[in-house]
């Protein structure tokens, strides 16, 4: 699903660059000078200490904020203040820290409207519901109950996710970001308040998505154990400053980040 | 040409040749501002303390001021009449409480919004039921409200000043007053304060929502027999000053919700506004634009300004 | 015992998105429509006149508040005022080109009602809620001062109202003073039912969705691509669409004639206490409400002496009217308090019962 004239990007390529971005709101930083890549086809998380800047860097990378200095590259375009809905046109798709369902959407309707950018059909049919339109709703839906097979939710199809437990609805949260057919997909603390199964199972779709599909995964999660298994690469930041970028066994290492985590006698 | 001269020349040309003319559409705009403030306030009060945007306040007005007079044409004596009707307000802040908001504590801010739409209504059933739907006379002689009114020289003519409107200001501003103190120094301002922020973080840190409820719907209560009954002096209570108090909401858009010095710089600036373009520029498009202007002032102020004269910038979070 | 969904399996998804999977619903709607139409045959007039046309009227008005308020999430107090333009629009179109079909023109005069409205609708963008609520009283205090100033949209008549010219289709009349009650009545129904499944099938879509994904959440909704200003805009268009047809039908195919008061904010209001009692974001809703609202008064009306007759006591027409302000207040704060989703919530539980009776579960 990649616009015609982008450029083809492989594994292994960088995907999104983000170049000394900082964003302020007012005299408060929240971010400074922070610069990653996001190579194609890995599983990247963000890790850091409680308002380190973590889900105010994914809003900079799907324009929800627009950073005060620095750039964002994503698939070699560069864009200045980019709006979110033209992130996800692009092929960003997200998760929430905390749940963004549509709660009076049942599950079923949710992840439809996650295939509303594959729709094409305007208004005149959509009014009609007959002939193109219906045909497309038919071919979306098969889509959809592929990812509902895929997540293990056949059961809640037409649930409204408001009832759903807690874990239940992140997991068609993530069902909804995948019906985007992303790129790259940002998960912000996919398996808080899960228990341990709920874990395991979430960590196994990640994986799969990562894997099946080949998405890029930029992933914010407290879970050390989990973070250190699932990621190819981890960035730490601190106070809005990256202070590790490595692989898992070397960033564990990292005196700073360990510093950062127990904290230092002074 | 002509049509730009008549918008753009003309009405000031006039300004500026009948400074006493201008001065005396100046001081009505002030003295309807002050009553859109008055009204606006009583919204803020309630917004800040419960975050319910009580659209009943204006049917609040109404429905005090027509206690009031409701009861004086009963023959109660007009003090003791107006003692009753606090004692009236009271026991629908209480009634407000117990029926309407304690069962929707913790509902979405619109669920609460419409709730008091009911309420507006059930009040003019209710209140036209027992009172008729006749205007009736405001008693100002009874309660010693200044009458009459004083023509001043002022600039090269003669401005007007009725003395309720002065009593108006001056009541106004006592009331206002008052109110800033009970806000920001006591110990239930605090709590109001900490409610407005949320129910539940304020519960849980053993405020009675219930208390401070029916204390800040009963003070919106006096407030609003106040404006009734300066209102009512002016004009005569009926309740088509219901849609009238309506504008107090361009007011509160003008000077955010949560603003007490908002809603009286926000009610000043609509009451002159529109006074202004009604008296100058009205005539062009065949008068009567009164009932529109505020609104139209406060929607290009919002496509400007969303967060209002003195709120703050809002971030969004996710 | 009869509604039963047993033994009917869905083989297609396109069986299973349709608006009534089950078998016994869809012989119910067919029943329910033919007994509307047969309504006409009764040749009741105070029937036909004063309940089912207005009825209908207002339903049509509700589903429009309903796709933009229940819908999409967006409150709007100006629907007497989009009702206007669409009476207005209609009435201007009628007399300008008196030779096409009428009809033709109660439906285009919606879209003079969906401009103003997309006009009225742009501030959405940057506000939310109640400050909404707010801008959109500008729309509609603005739109009843321009029906009594301009002299242009009632064509310089001295009296200010606007009045239905004779008008036939197939040589019946079915506007004017000379169309009887029972032809108006048909073309109203006929327009009603015609417009409601358009509206049912723009609500199951994906312009549906990306109305209620905006309702819900609006920043996930953006963030997953959904353009937030053409979706809200859409919403007011469409909605005032509706409203604007009503506007037209209710002077032209019930009053017969009206002034600009028509129009005023009460008609805003108990519009949206038709959606509010009904459900939001439910169509069948739009019609309960319709219902309760506005039957409630002639049912008080005819009740109220009736019962009080004995004790000697008689009841003006005055005082019911104020008891109907009393009672609709009444009844939307019983309704946000006990049921939020209206009567439509209670028509699906009630469903549900029936398909697991005689056991609770």
């Amino acid at each position: 699903m990649r616009a015609p004239d982008s450029p083809i990007i492989t594994k292994g390529d960088v995907l999104l660059a983000v170049d000394n971005v900082s964003l302020s709101f007012g005299g408060v930083k929240a971010l400074t000078d922070v610069s990653f890549d996001i190579r194609k086809g890995e599983i990247r998380a963000i890790i850091g200490p409680n308002g380190a800047g973590k889900t105010s860097m994914l809003n900079c990378i799907n324009g929800f904020y627009h950073p005060t200095e620095g750039r964002i590259t994503f698939k070699g375009e560069t864009r200045q203040r980019m709006r979110p809905h033209v992130a996800a046109r692009g092929g960003i798709a997200r998760t929430f820290q905390n749940v963004a369902l549509f709660k009076g959407m049942t599950t079923l309707d949710n992840i439809m409207a996650g295939r509303s950018l594959k729709m094409r059909r305007g208004f005149f049919w959509q009014v009609l519901r007959h002939g193109p339109a219906l045909e497309e709703e038919i071919s979306q839906r098969r889509v959809v109950e592929d990812i509902i097979d895929f997540l293990e939710i056949q059961a809640i199809r037409k649930v409204p996710v408001g009832k759903l437990a807690y874990g239940l609805q992140k997991r068609v949260e993530l069902g909804r970001a995948l019906a985007m057919q992303p790129e790259l997909l940002l998960l912000d603390e996919p398996m808080a308040g899960m228990n341990l199964e709920e874990k395991e199972d979430m960590s196994r779709f990640i994986l799969d998505v990562n894997q099946q599909f080949g998405t890029t995964i930029a992933l914010i999660e407290h879970d050390m154990g989990v973070v250190m298994d699932l990621s190819d690469r981890v960035v730490v930041l601190e106070y809005g400053r990256k202070i590790a970028d490595g692989k898992p066994d070397e960033v564990k290492r990292d005196e700073r980040v360990i510093a950062a985590y127990l904290g230092v006698p002074h | 040409m002509d049509i730009l001269y008549k918008i753009f020349l003309e009405p000031f040309a006039l300004m500026a040749s009948a400074p006493d003319l201008l001065l005396q559409t100046l001081w009505e705009g002030l003295v309807s501002g002050v009553l859109y403030a008055l009204i606006a306030l009583g919204f803020v009060l309630i917004f800040k303390a419960s975050g319910v945007f009580n659209f009943a306040q204006g049917i609040m007005v109404v429905f005090a001021a027509l206690t009031l007079v409701g009861l004086h044409e009963k023959g109660v004596p007009a003090f003791l009449a107006l003692i009753l009707t606090i004692g009236v307000m009271f026991v629908l802040a209480f009634a407000v409480e117990r029926i309407v908001l304690k069962p929707l504590v913790n509902q979405p801010d619109i669920i609460l919004f419409m709730a008091t739409f009911g309420l507006t209504y059930f009040l003019i059933g209710f209140g036209e039921l027992i009172f008729g739907g006749n205007p009736k006379q405001m008693i100002s002689r009874e309660l010693f409200l200044p009458q009459g009114s004083t023509d001043l020289q002022l600039l090269g003519g003669l401005v007007r000043v009725q003395h309720i409107d002065i009593a108006a200001a001056v009541i106004a501003s006592l009331m206002i007053a008052a109110l800033a103190v009970f806000f920001s120094k006591t110990r239930i301002g605090r709590a109001l304060r900490a409610v407005a922020d949320s129910h539940k973080a304020a519960l849980s840190v053993g405020i009675s929502l219930d208390q401070i409820w029916v204390i800040v719907w009963f003070t919106a209560g006096i407030v609003a027999l106040v404006t009734g009954i300066m209102w009512g002096a002016r004009s005569d209570v009926s309740f088509a000053l219901q849609i009238i108090a309506l504008k107090a909401l361009p007011v509160l858009i003008l000077g955010g919700f949560t603003s007490i010095p908002g809603a009286i710089v926000g009610g000043l600036i609509i009451g002159v506004g529109e006074k202004i373009g009604e008296f100058y520029w009205g005539p062009l498009i065949g008068g009567g634009i009164e009932t529109w202007l505020a609104y139209m002032i406060a929607l290009l102020f919002l496509l400007y300004r969303p967060q209002g004269l003195f709120g703050e910038k809002i971030i969004e979070r996710v | 015992m009869f509604y039963r969904e047993a033994g009917q399996y869905k083989t297609s998804y396109a069986a299973d998105m349709a608006v009534f999977p089950l078998r016994q619903d869809r012989i119910g709607l067919a029943i329910i429509i033919a007994a509307a139409y047969g309504l006409a045959f009764t040749k009741n007039d105070f029937l036909l006149q004063a309940v089912m046309i207005p009825f209908l009227v207002f339903s049509l008005a509700a589903i429009g508040l309903n796709l933009l308020t229940g819908y999409a999430g967006l409150l709007s107090l100006g629907t007497g005022g989009f009702m206007g333009v669409g009476a207005y629009a209609c009435y201007k179109l009628m007399t300008a080109f008196p030779e096409v079909n009428v009809l033709i023109w109660i439906l285009t005069s919606g879209f003079f009602a969906a401009g103003i409205g997309v006009l009225f609708g742009l501030p959405s963008l940057r506000i939310k809620g109640f400050y909404l609520a707010v801008a959109t009283l500008a729309a509609q205090f603005f739109l009843q001062w321009a029906f009594n100033r301009v002299p242009w949209l009632v064509n310089y008549n001295v009296s200010g109202a606007i009045e239905a010219p004779l008008r036939t289709l197939f040589g019946v009349p079915i506007m004017g003073p000379t169309a009887t009650p029972e032809v108006r009545y048909l073309v109203v129904l006929t327009l009603v039912i015609f417009l409601t499944w358009i509206a049912s099938n723009i609500v199951r879509g994906r312009i549906g969705r990306e109305w209620m994904a905006i309702r819900d959440m609006d920043i996930a909704a953006e963030l997953m691509g959904i353009k937030l200003l053409p979706t809200k805009l859409l919403a007011f268009a469409v909605s005032s669409y509706y409203c604007g047809v009503a506007g037209a039908m209710l002077v032209f195919l019930w009053y017969g004639g009206a002034e600009y008061t028509v129009f005023d904010i009460n008609q805003s209001f108990f519009t949206l206490f038709m959606i509010i009692i009904g459900g939001l974001g439910s169509l069948i809703g739009s019609f309960f409400g319709a219902a309760l609202i506005y039957m409630m008064p002639i049912g008080l009306g005819m009740l109220l002496p009736a019962i009080l007759a004995p004790f000697g006591l008689s009841i003006g027409s005055e005082t019911i009217e104020h008891l109907r302000f009393l009672i609709v207040g009444a009844l939307i704060i019983f309704f946000l308090i006990v049921e939020p989703h209206g009567l439509a919530r209670l028509w699906q539980i009630g469903k549900q019962k029936l398909r697991v009776w005689p056991f609770p579960y």
